[in-house]
């Protein structure tokens, strides 16, 4: 089990006028599976690559536990990569495909051919051990691609995007493969991903990365709970932002002073709600609203409310307290539990 | 609807094969009776008399047309070689990278292929004719080099296009090597394109009459300069004995590389099979 550290990680690629990452600080814990979480830009990829050796970084260190492997060449850095594309080698068949590694390293065939058939029975492959990668589906391929990783047993394990190129069936499948096998093998994993739902689907942590810095790095559930910026809440889906300022455990704004859940800062900052968290009808903090439009989602309803001049977005379960109209009257309620308190953006008065 | 009929589309690619195979045999048909003809004149259709003469005289180690055939294929594979050599990295930084004046690089590359050799030829006989290049083999090499080169260039450059490099990127992070990535990844990949590079490469040396004469200057006597000679000095014979041993490397390499250049179990090896 091996703690990956980044230090100062920083790239800029030539011809480049943003540096596409800057200076990233980040510890892997050993044994985890870390998700990196961000737009497409952010310096996911990148920093995947640095990882892997594949670029070099302009400045920082990349350690295993207490060891540099900033300067190590790709293959000599205990690092294994899957790609977005399964990338299988086209002349080689199922198990050369997987055993490979292995046969770069010399091992003895009788070895290798045992690994790879151990590997393959646990991923499910073993009927297609002597099939070309042309002649398999998307899934499979994505497979194979991670048991040619997974057979090494790798000190760090970086998935890049594993889910994206497959549909929603075997999406959940692969997710539930990676979640199992990490488990098993307790292989430190950083896997990136552009999606949320994914990320917190899947990871113990995750580390977001905004325009190639890290901005939070955290249980899923704190992005939710407790992000760290208003960037962070709405990168996750939030869209109800109250600037005001906290005062003796109340909120002053636009709808009033509110109560808060004892523990969060004072001073001027910026409130914010899940739209899940809003319920309608009676109950802490109410407030009177009006119904601007009622749209349905199939597992929720989105519910978008006037209060007094202001805009709030609530989510709500199909069949609670429906049927709504647009235009009607209504109590909604915001419990202190789920307010949650951020910084204000900088230049805001 | 009239659905095609698998048999009758058969029956006409047989006949498009046979048409084809017909028009390309055919004119070796003279050459091959001349090659055992003793004396054919006008206007009789077949020889009068039938002689081993020239065959005997073709296949005699005094006569040097066997020495010439091995010169000539010396000279061929090792054109092959050195383009390869040289082609393949090309080939590869023209297909995979993008950089600052690729298209002027292209148009260079590309400019020995397209300009007639002699227009090229009296300025490199001079050239080497400084360097005592000329009349040597490995000039005769260098020389062939020239129209060689961007065939085997160009044809590289459009397989390393289709190549991932991401392929090589994975090799690397599974634990491969440079040379190991070369070997076991890259190699495999491109050796169809490299083995049509190749025959290409092979053919356009073999087939090479001026650029021969001009830098070996009449010393490097390859199957064409020899098949030349003898046809001026009206020997039919003996010319259509050489042209035959002319082809036959040339038809080898084909049916060798056959599997390679159409990518599937070819034709040509299946029909030789009884």
């Amino acid at each position: 089990m091996t703690r990956l550290t980044l230090k100062g990680l920083a790239k800029r690629y030539a011809g480049a006028g943003q540096a596409a990452l800057h200076g990233l600080d980040l510890t892997v814990a050993s044994g985890s599976l870390t998700a990196l979480l961000g737009p497409s830009g952010s310096g996911k990829t990148t920093t995947m690559k640095l990882i892997a050796g594949l670029i070099a970084p302009d400045a920082g260190d990349i350690r295993l536990d207490d060891r540099s492997i900033r300067d190590l060449p790709p293959e000599r850095r205990g690092v294994a990569m899957v790609f977005q594309n399964p990338l299988l080698f086209p002349h080689l068949t199922v198990a050369g495909n997987v055993g490979f590694g292995l046969r770069m390293r010399g091992l003895a065939p009788d070895r290798i051919a045992a690994s790879v058939a151990a590997m393959l029975a646990r991923v499910r492959l073993s009927d297609l051990a002597d099939r070309r990668p042309a002649q398999l589906s998307g899934g499979q391929a994505q497979r194979v691609a991670l048991a040619r990783a997974l057979v090494l047993r790798p000190e760090v394990l970086l998935l890049d995007e594993p889910l994206s190129s497959l549909d929603a069936t075997l999406r959940d499948e692969m997710r539930g493969l990676i979640r199992d096998l990490q488990r098993e093998t307790g292989i430190t994993t950083l896997v990136v991903t552009h999606d949320q739902a994914e990320a917190v689907a899947l990871a113990d942590r995750i580390a977001l990365l905004l325009d190639g810095r890290l901005v939070q790095h955290d249980r899923p559930e704190a992005f939710y709970r407790r992000p760290a910026s208003e960037a962070v809440a709405r990168f996750f889906g939030g869209v109800n932002f109250l600037p005001g300022k906290a005062r003796g455990g109340r909120f002053d704004c636009a709808l009033g002073a509110l109560d808060l859940a004892p523990g969060l800062p004072e001073g001027p900052g910026l409130l914010t709600i899940r739209p899940e968290a809003i319920r309608l009808g009676p109950g802490p903090n109410p407030l009177p609203a009006r119904v601007q439009a009622v749209t349905f989602l199939g597992t929720q309803t989105r519910v978008d409310l006037g209060v007094e001049g202001f805009a709030l977005q609530a989510l709500v379960a199909p069949e609670a307290g429906l049927p709504l109209s647009p235009g009607q009257e209504v109590t909604v309620s915001l419990p202190p539990s789920a307010l949650w308190l951020l910084p204000r953006p900088e230049g805001a008065a | 609807m009239m659905r095609p009929d698998p048999r009758r589309a058969d029956r006409l690619r047989l006949l498009a094969g046979l048409a084809l195979a017909g028009t390309l045999i055919l004119p070796l048909v003279p050459l091959a009776l001349w090659s055992v003809a003793q004396g054919w004149r006008f206007p009789h259709l077949l020889p009068q008399a039938w002689s081993g003469r020239a065959w005997a005289h073709a296949l005699d180690p005094a006569s040097g047309v066997l020495e010439s055939l091995a010169l000539t294929t010396l000279i061929a594979l090792a054109t092959t070689f050195i383009a390869a050599l040289v082609g393949v990295p090309a080939g590869r930084a023209l297909g995979l990278y993008r950089f600052r004046g690729k298209g002027i690089v292209t148009l260079l590359l590309l400019a020995p292929a397209v300009l007639p050799a002699i227009a090229v030829v009296f300025g490199l006989h001079g050239v080497f004719l400084r360097l005592g290049l000329t009349g040597t083999v490995a000039g005769v090499i260098l020389a062939h080099l020239v129209p060689v080169l961007p065939y085997m260039t160009l044809v590289m450059a459009a397989v390393f296009a289709r190549l991932d490099p991401e392929l090589e990127a994975q090799a690397r992070t599974l634990g491969a090597t440079p040379f190991q990535t070369f070997r076991c990844v890259t190699l495999p990949a491109i050796l169809p394109g490299l083995m049509t590079a190749g025959l290409f490469a092979f053919l356009v040396s073999w087939s090479q009459y001026l650029l021969t004469l001009a830098i070996g200057g009449g010393k490097v006597q390859t199957l064409p300069l020899l098949m030349f000679s003898f046809s001026s000095a009206g020997r039919n014979d003996i010319t259509g004995a050489i042209a035959l041993i002319y082809i036959l490397p040339g038809l080898l390499v084909l049916i060798l590389t056959a599997r390679q250049v159409t990518g599937r179990g070819a034709a040509l090896t299946q029909g030789l099979r009884p």
